[in-house]
């Protein structure tokens, strides 16, 4: 990138520039006629110049010039017209050239503010393209925040100043100058003044502007470290508050804030100190008028007529020239900022764009060509050696373990060949080509890569799945008119700022590159590459568990529904009948609380949830009918005095609140304090705060969980009938605050298991809970479920990081996703570390076998954690301090009783 | 049945006899009742132990997992206590305790077991007494299946 912002814009904007120059000094020639106008209104027509005669008349808009050689040319003879319209006349000219100058005005800011714009995000879009082509240890040193607030806030003034760069140093340079020729013509010696102080002023301002710029600069810094530590802060949350360090991390950022605030301040201090010294260089100009220049005018040697010429032209004088120190002041600070970033993205080592180039070649991958690792020398960035001098070739079609302890150089030489980490020395080639040479085209999709620390996109698991696949925009979607005009525009104007125009809605998925025709064979590759890392149960489970918008998955609610008949009738032929008790619109459901039993719905806003449901009039007036609330408050009364019987004298902390689910520990004592201020549980005595409070509890309460005996089939069948007034008579206002348990509708507001499910699972059975799940999950799979359920497990959300995931999880999916592609090498780097070794070898065999179905034989590079997982390779390579000892078949190595055989023992 | 129910049987067990009858309903409280067929499987060996069991009704089979299958070594009825080892050892299920015909139990969480123990010195010597009497059992046991293997 340019060193100097001044030279950056002149580079891109060069046309523009001069065209909006141009327009600049075209619009000044209205600006000066509208300047001139009003005095030849008050002249002419209003104070009667030339209209001193009844009827006089004088010319409008004549237009005369008088030339050399040609005499006088008459453009427009004029109107002649009297003294009244020809007020009119020139109020009009007037009326008019106000608007011209206006109209003048909006297109000149409007360009320039564009002008801005585009430069602004060709700086931010030049920022990122380098981000991606750094080289990968840059990214050691980098934090993401003081990254990215450099590429958002940091370059935000460039663009502004971009529009004013080369215009207003012109004009008010222009004005300026016009101004001081116009005294020096009137006095030499006024202009000598004039020009000195001026002088004085263009070497002192800067010069005290340039500590601003001093601070300015720490200013920057030190906001963007802030930001820096702010986002550690964030990421590193956790090791926090396992260190109890959060007052460590207080006293550092309050010891920033401190030295921004010192710096800022400093800022001001200096920025009124120089305000005040400008105003009083300029205000000092015109004591010198009044008092060298009065002093002439006495001695006779200046006519006071010029005196006075010359005080009127300096009015013009101060404002351009503070403008223009304020422009330079601008244009150093942007310059500054510039510097700053520039600095920081220029890398050594920038990766060229040609590697980056987008190519659509979904064939690119059929390489065929074997692996050669030649003299390679991989180093930390200590600069101590992690491979020294590796001779390896690996063939087409070869599956090789590589085996060594951590740090011995296996990982070092699977990292080297995706180019996570570039050589030191030697080269890695596929075939003849260095790869460092190869486009990421070929590299990226010859080879596959799946390392133990998995990174992963905000969205979907779908989204991160597809990621793989995403190489160029292969099908343009089918656009309305309305929306292909506005990728048009798109288009266009990436252009004109130097972006590049790919269409980001367009299909980038190259089914090709996992061996499919088309979108449609894409879930069932998904499920394939799931179920090898034993994620398919997981993603099964995430879509049960999660709330599905109905009207996203058509025809989908109307199955669930019918799969809770056929659950009942799985349940009944496995024997397990009792195991759920469904919701039946006129039983009451032993397994679930009193509460749900009365509501016999879900709540959807506020008013009708628990904490609210006692204060609202509609549900207190259903409950009080038949003396429901009489009984129910003796239910709690009852609840209350057992609870406390039984927990009255435990510690807060005792193990056995855990059982307690509808009071915490705190809350003893205050229904000990209520026991005994109610008059023995009556219910008439009782005010409407204690009855609250003592109903409260009996809404928790489930029989075959709490087994106090207190429902008697009586007051079951009161609740039962008050529910059926509930819901017969809920007025309007309130039909949106619940959605009622109905039988045969899908529930949006409850996950998909409990759309299935639609009862509460009864407590007797102490595994009641797994059985219906694998009740469940058969049921989808003879109903052919499975493949729509899946597909909304695979729209479950990761969050940043995919920290909705376990690490375990995590590990599988990034294991997945390297797996999805057809490449000619896959590379694997301890990918499931965290996982049993049992698993991990199940896993590992299962890779294999999917990477080989369907007769290809791709290479493959696997890292492992643990030498008995070689048995599954053709070749085994070992290595040892940074050099590969041993090499061949693994019986081979096992007969020669080195390094491994030594390693298996261990 | 109802906790007062529950805790009317839980007197009648050994290793409760010593409770006071309010900690009793206390502990009926807090653990779940469950129910199970016959066939159904308390816990399986190996599993990780959370909680102990006291039979209430019915009987139940343990099974301890060999070279030959599954073999019976003992049998549990209405108030014995099963899967506190594993509870007390912090480890894994030693044995698998299959119901033998329709079970109800009691099922002590192991936080919950362990506080009770801590709690009641009584109920403490009454699960070393069990302990230790399943020891001479088993102890009794072995040395006539080592003479048996001596004879043959």
């Amino acid at each position: 990138m340019e060193p100097s912002i001044s030279k950056y814009i002149w580079t891109h904007t060069r046309p523009q520039q001069i065209w909006v120059l141009a327009v600049v000094l075209v619009s000044m020639i209205p600006f000066f006629l509208a300047l001139d106008l009003p005095k030849q209104i008050v002249n002419g027509p209003i104070t009667g110049g030339g209209f001193e005669t009844e009827g006089a008349t004088q010319p409008f808009m004549r237009l005369v010039f008088s030339l050399p050689w040609l005499g006088e040319v008459t453009l427009f003879p004029g109107l002649d017209l009297e003294r009244m319209p020809m007020l009119f006349a020139l109020s009009g000219v007037f009326l008019g050239l106000v608007i011209v100058n206006g109209l003048f005005k909006l297109y000149i800011n409007t360009y320039k503010g564009r002008l801005g714009e585009r430069l602004l995000r060709r700086i931010r879009f030049e920022l990122v393209d380098r981000i991606l082509r750094f080289p990968p240890e840059t990214f050691k040193r980098l934090k993401g925040a003081e990254v990215a607030s450099m590429v958002k806030d940091e370059v935000e003034p460039m663009g502004g100043f971009s529009g004013d760069a080369f215009v207003t140093p012109v004009m008010l340079g222009g004005q300026a100058l016009t101004a001081l020729t116009f005294i020096f013509l009137q006095s030499v010696w006024l202009g000598l003044i004039t020009a000195a102080l001026v002088a004085i002023q263009f070497t002192i301002i800067p010069r005290m502007r340039r500590r601003l710029l001093v601070l300015g600069r720490a200013r920057q810094l030190t906001a963007r470290e802030l930001s820096g530590r702010v986002s550690e802060i964030v990421d590193g949350i956790g090791t926090i508050h396992a260190y109890d360090t959060s007052n460590v991390e207080r006293a550092d950022v309050a010891t920033r804030l401190g030295t921004i605030f010192k710096i800022r301040f400093d800022i001001y201090q200096w920025k009124f100190l120089v305000k005040f010294i400008n105003n009083f260089l300029s205000q000092v100009t015109p004591f010198l008028f009044y008092s060298v220049g009065g002093y002439l005018a006495l001695n006779g040697r200046l006519d006071i007529g010029q005196l006075v010429a010359v005080i009127g032209a300096y009015k013009d004088l101060p404002g351009p020239l503070k403008d223009l120190i304020d422009w330079d002041q601008n244009r150093q600070d942007v310059q500054v900022k510039y510097t700053q970033v520039v600095t920081q993205f220029a890398v050594d080592g920038l990766l060229d764009p040609d590697l980056q180039v987008l190519t659509a070649m979904s064939d690119a991958a059929a390489t065929q060509q074997p692996l050669n690792v030649v003299n390679l020398r991989v180093a930390d960035e200590s600069g101590a050696a992690q491979l020294e001098r590796l001779n390896l070739r690996i063939h087409p079609g070869e599956a090789v373990a590589l085996v060594g302890e951590a740090g011995h150089g296996a990982e070092a030489l699977a990292e080297a060949i995706v180019r996570l980490v570039w050589p030191k020395g030697g080269r890695i080639a596929l075939g003849d080509a260095d790869i460092m040479t190869l486009p990421e085209a070929v590299t990226g999709r010859a080879i596959s890569y799946a390392g133990g620390d998995a990174w992963f996109f905000s969205g979907s698991v779908r989204d991160n799945l597809v990621y793989r696949l995403k190489h160029a925009p292969l099908r343009v979607p089918e656009r309305a008119a309305e929306a292909q005009t506005r990728r048009d525009w798109y288009q266009a104007e990436a252009l004109k700022a130097g972006n590049p125009d790919f269409d980001v809605e367009s299909d980038w998925i190259d089914y090709g590159a996992a061996g499919l025709d088309g979108p449609d064979g894409l879930l069932a590759r998904f499920q394939a590459v799931l179920k090898t890392v034993q994620l398919d149960r997981d993603i099964m489970d995430l879509a049960l568990r999660s709330t599905v918008d109905p009207t996203q998955y058509p025809g989908l609610a109307s199955d669930i529904v019918a799969l809770r008949r056929a659950l009942r009738d799985e349940l009944a032929a496995r024997g397990l009948r009792d195991l759920i008790v469904p919701f039946t619109p006129g039983a009451y459901n032993i397994e679930a609380t009193v509460g749900e039993n009365l509501l016999f719905g879900t709540a959807m806003g506020p008013v009708l949830q628990n904490a609210n449901i006692g204060s609202n009039a509609y549900f207190r007036s259903v409950v009080s009918r038949d003396g429901l609330a009489e009984d129910l408050f003796a239910m709690g009364y009852e609840i209350a005095q057992l609870a406390i019987e039984l927990f009255a004298d435990l510690p807060p902390d005792h193990p056995f609140f855990q059982q307690l689910t509808f009071m915490t520990a705190d809350d003893i004592p205050t229904y000990q304090a209520l026991l005994q201020r109610l008059n023995a549980g009556s219910f008439a005595t009782a005010n409407e705060e204690q009855r609250n409070q003592i109903i409260r509890l009996s809404f928790a309460y489930v029989e075959p969980r709490h087994r106090f005996g207190l429902l008697t089939d009586a007051l079951r069948a009161k609740i039962v009938a008050a529910r059926q007034q509930f819901h017969e008579f809920l007025p309007p206002e309130l039909h949106d605050a619940i959605e009622q348990y109905d039988p045969e509708r899908y529930s949006s507001s409850a996950n998909l298991l409990d759309n299935v499910l639609f009862g509460r699972i009864s407590l007797k059975h102490s595994d009641g809970a797994e059985r219906v799940q694998a009740a469940v999950r058969d049921l989808l799979l003879s109903q052919n479920l499975t493949d729509r359920v899946f597909s909304i497990g695979l729209d479950f959300q990761l969050g940043t990081q995919g920290k909705r995931l376990t690490p375990v999880q995590r590990q599988k999916l990034n294991l997945a996703r390297g797996l999805l592609a057809h490449s000619d090498y896959y590379v694997f780097n301890k990918p499931l570390q965290g996982l049993d070794a049992r698993i991990q070898d199940q896993i590992l065999r299962d890779c294999l076998v999917l990477l080989r179905a369907e007769g290809r034989q791709p290479g493959i590079i696997w890292v492992l954690a643990n030498p008995s997982q070689s048995e599954h390779f053709d070749r085994v390579v070992v290595f040892k301090d940074g050099g590969l000892v041993e090499d061949g078949p693994r019986d081979a190595l096992l007969a020669q009783d080195g390094v491994f055989k030594q390693m298996l023992r261990a | 049945m109802l906790l007062k129910e529950e805790v009317q049987m839980l007197r009648q067990v050994p290793l409760f006899a010593g409770v006071d009858p309010g900690k009793l309903k206390l502990l009926a409280f807090t653990s779940q009742r469950v129910s199970f067929r016959e066939g159904d499987v308390l816990f399986h060996q190996g599993d990780p132990g959370d909680a102990a069991y006291v039979i209430l009704a019915g009987s139940a089979d343990i099974l301890t997992g060999s070279d030959n299958g599954l073999i019976k070594v003992a049998e549990v009825s209405r108030n014995a206590i099963v899967g506190e080892i594993a509870i007390l050892c912090d480890g894994t299920r030693t044995a698998t305790v299959r119901a033998q015909n329709s079970v109800e139990a009691l099922r002590i969480g192991k936080e919950q077991f362990l506080k009770l123990m801590s709690d009641f010195p009584e109920i403490t010597i009454e699960v070393m007494r069990v302990l230790a009497e399943r020891l001479s059992t088993t102890t009794t046991e072995l040395t006539l299946a080592r003479s048996k293997l001596k004879l043959h």
